[in-house]
């Protein structure tokens, strides 16, 4: 029976590159996977690109291309990727450059776009979730508006000869479904074989997190060589059955439960996974442990896929500001409390009001509150203020107000900070299908 | 008996909602997860931070619950003041339970 074997070379915008290239040079791989996009990973691309219309992919696009083409292409290792973010066309460009710089002498890249949907967006004044108005109605500045695509684009840019593939927003699982449903000839309305490639897809999409990344814990959990982490390799079937495995020799390791703790990550209804490309069901998945870092993946299905998309929505929706400062020794968390009161207190006489105040004590209660943190009793602490604000003064109010505690606070406050940050929010809506077409455009080398 | 004896769990945030896995180390313990953590004793355990809805999803086929957290993120990642604006603490906050 025909496998394929796939590596999931990112899970995030900023991660590692090292073990990318073990994985190109290693793995035996045919297929190289990174998935770079956060849910506002593209809107801070697009504010980039409407300041620099070259800008607004991927940042480490030319370090992974540099590390890994190399290989890749001594090896016909095909790359898909997301780095495209919200300019898939210049990332192609500057892949293409590299490519050429490294001696290439034919490279076939794809450019899938389409995603962005900013204008339909507006034009149709689509609803949106969270704030619950249509856009005409919230009074935010919009951004950008990005659909999540599917595996199809892709599926036909690897059948027309694309060796590399570079989409912006697509679902993170069909990067991995495009090349199964190429290589297997799965077609698009064939749910039970999307459905278990999108699991398979989900299982791979966050890296090294199901190599033992983000799951230590001493004495409970412990994982060897985390510094070395391997990242995942799939090796897949034409029944899209699937084993997930890593390089030999590399770190992390690859277990039932690690393949658990992957599958339940970020997903909600277990038997009804949106995508693009179909209605996943993890509910019946078994993993079994085949041999060292080698664990068999059973049972996933899927049903006929929604008729709408879902569209990421990027806004402007004001500053926060932030102010710290520590306290140690003897009645360390006394005066550190009496800090934030002062704090609260100066605001009140100030009549300033943000939107949202939050007054933390770090080590004591600032990540989950006061009842899940009743056991704490550091010998130091670090008041913390954040404060959201319509507008940048006021924001920059809060960090002052809690530097001041210097001359005008208890005992000896040390290592005041402040900062000021835009908040780039997101939201989310659905659109009709038919409204997002993906286009594929080639570079040829 | 503390929760993190039996099981572990890592949570996922989309948006304002978080979702906390939890899962059994060995399936003979699922029942145990099952009948002693229900969506309103998570609700209660984080009282503090989720401001809606949870709803448990059961995942018998690994041994595991799959809790869904509405409005739980401060209104999401970018807009939450919280200095764990992910959420992702809170697999590891969960593992102290009694049950």
């Amino acid at each position: 029976m025909k496998t394929i074997r796939i590596g999931g070379g990112a899970g995030y915008a900023g991660d590692r590159i090292e073990p990318a290239v073990e994985l190109a040079q290693k793995g035996d791989i045919q297929y190289l996977v990174f998935e770079c996009l956060a849910e506002r990973t593209i809107a801070i691309g697009q504010k980039q690109k409407a300041a620099d219309p070259t800008k607004g992919f991927n940042e480490l696009l030319a370090d992974r291309m540099h590390a890994v083409l190399p290989t890749c292409i001594e090896k016909g290792i095909k790359i898909i990727t997301n780095m495209g973010s919200a300019n898939p066309l210049y990332a192609g460009k500057l892949v293409a450059e590299i490519a050429r710089s490294l001696g290439a002498k034919k490279l076939k890249i794809a450019i899938v776009s389409g995603d962005d949907v900013l204008h339909m967006a507006m034009d149709n004044d689509v609803k949106l979730d969270e704030i619950g108005k249509p856009i005409s109605q919230s009074n935010k500045q919009i951004i950008s508006a990005n659909a999540y695509m599917g595996a199809e684009a892709m599926v036909q840019a690897l059948n027309n000869g694309a060796d590399i593939v570079i989409a912006g927003r697509v679902s993170d699982p069909s990067l991995f479904l495009a090349p199964m449903m190429y290589e297997f000839g799965w077609q698009p309305d064939n749910w039970e074989m999307l459905g278990k490639g999108t699991i398979i897809g989900h299982l791979l999409e966050c890296g090294g997190q199901i190599t033992g990344g983000y799951y230590a814990d001493p004495g409970f959990k412990d994982v060897p060589g985390l510094a070395r982490l391997g990242f995942p390799i799939a090796e897949v079937d034409e029944q899209g059955n699937a084993t997930i495995t890593k390089v030999a020799g590399s770190g992390g390791n690859v277990t039932v439960d690690t393949c658990k703790e992957q599958m339940l990550y970020e997903i909600h209804q277990p038997d009804r996974y949106l995508t693009p490309d179909v209605v996943a069901d993890f509910s019946h998945v078994t993993f079994t442990q085949a041999g060292p870092d080698r664990v068999e993946v059973r049972g996933g299905n899927g049903f006929e896929r929604t008729n709408t998309l879902k569209v990421s929505v990027g806004y402007q929706d004001g500053f926060i500001g932030e102010g710290e400062i520590s306290y140690a020794g003897p009645g360390a968390v006394a005066r550190g409390k009496l800090a934030l009161e002062i704090v609260k207190e100066r605001f009140a006489l100030c009549g300033f009001e943000p939107e949202e105040v939050r007054y933390d004590l770090i080590g004591v209660n600032s990540l989950h509150g006061d009842t899940l943190s009743q056991s704490s009793q550091p010998y130091e602490v670090r008041a913390r203020v954040a404060a959201r604000c319509a507008t940048k003064a006021q924001a920059a109010k809060v960090g002052n107000e809690v530097e001041t505690l210097y001359t005008n606070g208890p005992a000896g406050g040390g290592g005041a900070t402040k900062s000021v940050k835009e908040i780039l929010a997101m939201d989310s809506t659905l659109i009709s299908r038919d409204l997002a077409t993906a286009t594929v455009d080639y570079l040829e080398i | 008996m503390k929760l993190r004896e039996i099981a572990h769990s890592r949570t996922g945030d989309k948006g304002n909602t978080s979702n906390i896995s939890l899962i059994a180390y060995s399936q003979d313990d699922y029942e145990t997860l099952k009948n002693a953590v229900t969506a309103e004793k998570v609700k209660a355990y984080f009282a503090d931070i989720v401001k809606g809805e949870v709803v448990r999803y059961e995942l018998p086929a690994i041994g595991a619950l799959n809790f869904v957290m509405y409005g739980a993120l401060g209104g999401g990642v970018t807009r939450s003041l919280a200095l764990d604006m992910h959420g992702k603490g809170l697999s590891s906050a969960i593992m102290d339970m009694d049950i």
